[in-house]
């Protein structure tokens, strides 16, 4: 028995509630996307057991010959492309700031994770009341203010969600880098001074790649969070708007999936997004992981 | 370091901090203005403007105190699993040799990286249609039960504590449970109160989800019947913005109230161990 399950069985048992969780709610979830995105799947009645024939990739070609769901992978695109950026180098800048600060270091700590604990519909709202045509943005710009105004205007609308989730996770990525800067050697920095390096050249020398393996993790996790982009465009753009110009692929998943009933559709726009996000992932592996072997 | 670098440093934090902090400050202003002032002197508060006129009105849409019990009970359910279940695993993933060990902290790790929200379409037909969950407190914590990130932090934990104290322990003749109860428990005290932190606001800020699994206003959790308010019936209203603000901060004051009181539990090291494993 022991030879089996190892000297101490009992942690299997004490793991058995996690590992019935993630079967439940992961493993087979994971599998049963797959397949529902290769028949023909509707939402059936209780009890009622319909045939969901085998329909190859008709419900991949139907997904992607629909502009709005292409749409929405380009405007993801646009997403990550100013927000991934923009979230590592204000996260580092902010993180090394704070770290080398001695007085209200709790206080500065505290007012920039607020956003991030805070639920995205309540701060929705107050974007909505700062960027609303009459808003207080547009009133201190006055005839500045872009016409159609910030989330009425089919240019505008990605960038500012895509500033906006900048803003509210930033918090996270801030923690993140100031657990990384404790771990990079102190003598690294002296050394650089003795070596006459400016305190910008030590931050490109010392800092960046000291904190690589942390980068990697911003720049995975602000990814997966992007693909996920849901609740800004519903609230902030009402929806995608204007006429789909904020859309995001699981926005289209929610329209598509459960508002007009095909989450076969809906699975296999879901199946090449996280394909999308591994590819990327992948990229980013290796471009910024593991250089310093 | 030369005087300006520290004065620009200085400039740049402070600067982080109002573009941070104004939002909030504005949420406030905006839920107890009785009209809305989107002026730039409006974001000064004038006395003879200010009144919970907004907190009524919102409330008469959407029922506040039920909305803040649900999210109480989908929060209180996915921490009760995340503590009881987490510790379980965690302890074993620390303490105990078994076969398996290894995989199941892969696993940990791999499903911290998986993107939820592209798992509705099965969750929302497994869970909503086949089990037959939709309406339920259940069926909103179900897919939440136990936090990842947690469990990481809680093996973290147990991998600091001596393992002699705990050898000692069970020569004595003291069961795993018991260890676990009455010597590891006490010793990690810290690691559940960040652990709890960094679960609460999961479930409590959840939109999407329990938003796809409950049409009964009665049981929606106050982040999905604010949404709704936003998107279906706010344009009705005299003053929109103020009632939608008002909804916001009830949503807002119990995070942040939390995050502001345990701070020092919420510090970068902890999550570090957390995310890196």
């Amino acid at each position: 028995m022991k030879r089996i399950l190892g000297r101490q069985p009992l942690g299997l048992l004490f793991s058995s509630p996690y590992l019935a969780f993630v079967m439940v709610v992961f493993a087979f979830p994971i599998v049963y996307a797959v397949w529902i995105s290769f028949h023909d799947f509707f939402f059936a009645a209780p009890g009622a057991e319909p045939a969901r024939p085998f329909v190859g990739l008709d419900n991949y070609v139907a997904a992607f010959s629909n502009p709005a769901v292409i749409r929405s992978f380009g405007n993801v695109g646009i997403f990550l492309i100013i927000n991934v950026p923009l979230t590592v180098v204000l996260a580092l800048l902010l993180a090394t700031a704070l770290n080398r600060v001695v007085h209200a270091r709790t206080f500065l700590r505290v007012s920039y994770y607020v956003p991030y604990v805070t639920a995205s519909v309540a701060v929705v709202a107050v974007w909505l009341f700062l960027f609303n045509g009459n808003g207080l943005v547009n009133s201190l710009l006055g005839p500045l203010a872009p016409d159609p105004s910030w989330l009425i205007n089919d240019k505008l609308a990605m960038p500012i969600i895509a500033l906006y989730v900048t803003w509210k996770q930033l918090g996270f990525y801030i923690l993140l880098y100031l657990a990384a800067l404790q771990n990079v050697p102190k003598e690294l920095y002296e050394s650089a001074e003795m070596d006459g390096g400016g305190k910008i050249r030590q931050f490109f020398a010392v800092t960046v790649p000291g904190v690589r393996p942390a980068t990697l993790l911003v720049l995975l996790i602000s990814t997966v969070t992007g693909a996920n982009l849901f609740t800004e465009p519903y609230l902030l753009t009402a929806g995608g708007g204007p006429n789909g110009a904020s859309a995001s692929p699981v926005l289209m998943m929610y329209q598509l999936g459960i508002q007009q009933g095909q989450p076969d559709v809906a699975s296999a726009i879901g199946i090449v997004l996280v394909l999308g996000v591994l590819v990327i992932a992948f990229i980013q592996n290796r471009f910024v992981g593991e250089r310093e072997s | 370091m030369s005087r300006f670098q520290t004065v620009l440093r200085g400039v740049v934090l402070a600067l982080g901090a109002v573009v941070f902090l104004f939002p909030f400050y504005y949420m406030v202003v905006g839920a107890l203005q009785t009209k809305p002032d989107p002026t730039l002197a409006g974001a000064f508060p004038n006395p003879s403007n200010l009144s919970f006129d907004n907190f009524v009105n919102v409330n008469e849409r959407i029922d506040l105190v039920s909305g803040l019990v649900n999210s109480g009970i989908f929060t209180g359910g996915v921490l009760l699993c995340t503590v009881v279940f987490g510790l379980l695993v965690g302890y074993a993933l620390a303490m105990l040799e078994w076969r398996g060990r290894k995989a199941t902290f892969a696993l940990v790790l791999l499903v911290q990286v998986i993107p939820f929200q592209l798992l509705q379409i099965p969750l929302y037909v497994l869970i909503a249609r086949d089990y037959g969950l939709a309406d339920t407190h259940l069926g909103m914590i179900l897919p939440f039960a136990i936090n990842s990130t947690a469990v990481i932090i809680f093996r973290q934990y147990f991998l600091q504590l001596p393992k002699e104290l705990f050898e000692a322990a069970r020569i004595d003749g003291a069961g795993e449970l018991r260890l676990l109860w009455s010597v590891a428990l006490p010793l990690v005290r810290p690691a559940l109160v960040t652990a709890v932190l960094l679960t609460f606001i999961g479930p409590w800020n959840e939109f999407l989800w329990p938003f796809l699994i409950t049409k009964d206003a009665s049981l929606q959790p106050l982040a999905v019947s604010l949404a709704n308010y936003i998107s279906t019936v706010a344009a009705s209203t005299d003053n929109p913005f103020g009632a939608i603000l008002a909804g916001a901060v009830v949503l807002a004051a119990p995070v942040v109230a939390l995050f502001i009181v345990f701070q020092r539990y919420f510090v970068s090291n902890d999550l570090g161990s957390g995310v890196k494993g």
